[in-house]
């Protein structure tokens, strides 16, 4: 039978407003088949992002959800954990909103350890605005506000992630479908600030710019270059060249998490009083 | 029973007023002159299962609070100029949004970093324009310790009432000043809380104009699912960008304060009845024009004061009917002219708008009011 998506969609919501070829309804669907798997209860999940394309999934969710302004996700998304830690806290949104604007949240948010999922959806590029490049788009690559290729270098989000502080990490492709759905759902059960970058494509401001004549072959790029973790130990540096490791990257389940701690500053204050 | 008194600083009770208000969340992030607040409240809060958060930047402390107030939580944040600059993203998001929450910003020399540790009240026009687009906009400005305590607990109430944010903008000398206050019984200030919803999860609407101008917020995680967003919204909480629907939503969300300024807008008159001259203050500057009236009534002059307790909404309609009965305006304040403005349009040209304006980190004091007050003919 097939899976019953409706169950977590708001009625009436769709068409979602992502053009054809573009990654970020797989990775919704990821999602919401994370969230079937783990019963969440709607009513006690807050779906939290900030501004550009992927930030409009929580409009398409049925639950408690919040679009914020642009990069703000993860300290709105704190303010709503801190004031209610018993909710689930999911935050989605992409490159640009999370690395470039949102960067300093973002880092702060790994860093405290907050029991919050992060899904960036990466397409490289701010797609919302029509193309201008982002701190994921690579070194040399066409954008609107590139013309001459891309001078900059890009973040690696997995490994910022991991060296401020959160505690799982992990990565999938928008081409590799039927994994993203376990990794979110790993993330969530995951206590502690988890993050799960999804490579995803923009073929209309990515893909047109950098020479993919369509979106089949943008998506066996994702295939291609994709290598699970495991895999990737029995390979050669020379063989990893220009490879993305996937799969879950970086587990630590000894670092307190924060609301946590906090509910022991309570005690402390309260045992003082 | 004797009341409970206490010798505090401007901001220490801030800190203490919220608490009666039954704030239960605060973040913010450290800044001259106001972080005393984040200091009594790291303290209080957690004593009281309340939650304190540092955070990363103003930014974040504005988004954490917002964040928090959804989920029902009566919250502050506390800052000064070039946080408050920071924080108007946000503060934009908070009014469109209409989420609760109360801003308390200690004014600071500006712009930029400018004097850290010196008294100003050049942040006033920010508290309304400092935010992009058409907003409402709610501003209180306390002139001693004792009316910080009292003026944050209507601050709560304010926001809570008109689902708003609302800003309590002390000038650094009240902020640091230390006085004697006597804290208020429990239940002797009224506390209003948020307007609930009445309807069940079903059919709930976070912005539905059939309850009023005020449509009530359910909280996140009490059963009740809906969206929020930054964007021009329809009553169900969902992006629009229908004319008519921007245009009504727009109108409504100024018309909750502009409709009610007699609810929301508080002044002191004093000595007014026969007054030919009207100095017009605001803050710790109120205070020496106290004396400066009391010096020129006794030399003679028919002096007053009209101390503006609520910066905004102005109180357009009292200072246009002195406008109408006095010879002119004398208005002290700790900027280059920002309320002289205000009166100046109010005043209609009926009578003149002299002031004294000072940037450089000193209060204005007495004998310089008593001068401009002579100066009226």
């Amino acid at each position: 039978m097939a899976f019953d998506y409706d169950k977590y969609l708001r009625p009436g919501k769709l068409p979602h407003i992502w053009c054809p070829g573009c990654g970020h309804g797989i990775v919704m669907k990821g999602l919401i088949r994370a969230m079937d798997t783990l019963n969440l209860k709607k009513e006690e999940t807050a779906v939290v992002s900030g501004i550009g394309c992927a930030s409009r999934l929580p409009g398409y969710i049925d639950c408690c959800t919040l679009h914020t302004a642009h990069g703000r996700a993860a300290a709105f998304a704190t303010g709503v954990k801190m004031a209610k830690p018993e909710m689930n806290v999911i935050l989605v949104g992409g490159d640009g909103d999370g690395t470039a604007i949102g960067g300093n949240h973002f880092i702060h948010a790994c860093r405290r350890n907050i029991n919050m999922t992060y899904i960036i959806m990466n397409n490289y590029i701010y797609g919302m605005t029509g193309g201008q490049f982002s701190p994921c788009t690579p070194t040399g690559a066409k954008a609107s506000t590139t013309p001459y290729g891309n001078p900059d270098p890009g973040f690696d989000i997995a490994k910022l992630a991991i060296g401020a502080g959160a505690t799982f990490v992990a990565r999938g492709t928008a081409f590799h479908a039927n994994q993203i759905d376990k990794l979110i759902a790993e993330a969530i059960q995951h206590k502690g600030f988890s993050v799960v970058e999804i490579l995803d494509d923009c073929p209309t401001t990515y893909g047109r710019r950098n020479k993919y004549k369509s979106v089949i072959e943008m998506m066996n790029r994702l295939k291609d270059v994709a290598v699970p973790v495991k895999a990737a130990e029995k390979m050669t540096a020379e063989q990893l060249q220009g490879k993305v490791l996937t799969g879950v990257l970086y587990k630590d389940e000894t670092k307190p998490e924060y609301t946590a701690e906090y509910a022991k500053v309570i005690e402390r204050a309260t045992a003082a009083k | 029973m004797s009341k409970k008194v206490a010798f505090l600083q401007g901001n220490e009770a801030a800190a203490h007023g919220a608490l009666y208000a039954g704030c239960n969340f605060f973040a913010g992030y450290p800044i001259t002159p106001s972080t005393e607040v984040s200091e009594v409240l790291s303290g209080e809060l957690p004593k009281i299962g309340g939650k304190f958060m540092q955070m990363e930047d103003e930014i974040a402390a504005m988004a954490a609070i917002l964040g928090a107030s959804l989920t029902g939580a009566k919250v502050l944040t506390s800052t000064s100029g070039p946080g408050l600059s920071l924080k108007q993203e946000l503060i934009g998001y908070g009014c469109i949004a209409e989420i609760p929450c109360v801003v308390y910003n200690v004014m600071r020399g500006g712009p930029s970093t400018g004097m850290p540790t010196g008294p100003s009240q050049s942040d006033v026009m920010c508290a309304k324009w400092g935010t992009h687009g058409d907003h409402p906009a709610i501003c209180l400005v306390p002139a001693s310790v004792q009316e910080t305590y009292e003026e944050i607990i209507r601050a709560f109430n304010l926001s809570e009432k008109y689902r708003t944010p609302v800003m309590v903008m002390p000038d650094e000398i009240v902020a640091h000043m230390r006085e004697r206050v006597v804290f208020p019984e429990q239940g002797e200030i009224e506390v209003v809380p948020r307007k609930s919803p009445t309807v069940p999860p079903e059919q709930y609407k976070p912005y539905d104009t059939s309850f009023g101008d005020v449509p009530p917020l359910a909280a996140f995680g009490s059963g009740y699912k809906f969206h929020v967003t930054g964007l021009n919204k329809a009553a169900d909480g969902f992006p629009t960008t229908k004319a008519s629907l921007v245009q009504a939503e727009e109108e409504r969300q100024v018309r909750k304060v502009d409709a009610n300024v007699d609810d929301i807008v508080t002044f002191e008159e004093y000595m007014l009845d026969d007054a030919e001259v009207v100095v017009v203050a605001y803050g710790s500057t109120s205070r020496s024009a106290r004396y400066a009236v009391n010096v020129a009534r006794e030399q003679g002059i028919k002096a007053g004061m009209f101390r503006i307790k609520t910066f905004w909404p102005f109180p357009d309609k009292q200072i246009k009917a002195l406008a109408g009965k006095v010879k002119g305006f004398v208005i002290p304040e700790m900027n280059l002219g920002m309320c002289s403005l205000e009166l100046e349009r109010c005043a209609q040209g009926k009578a003149p708008v002299l002031g004294i304006f000072r940037v450089d980190g000193e209060p204005i004091n007495p004998d310089q009011i008593l001068d401009k007050i002579k100066e009226v003919k």
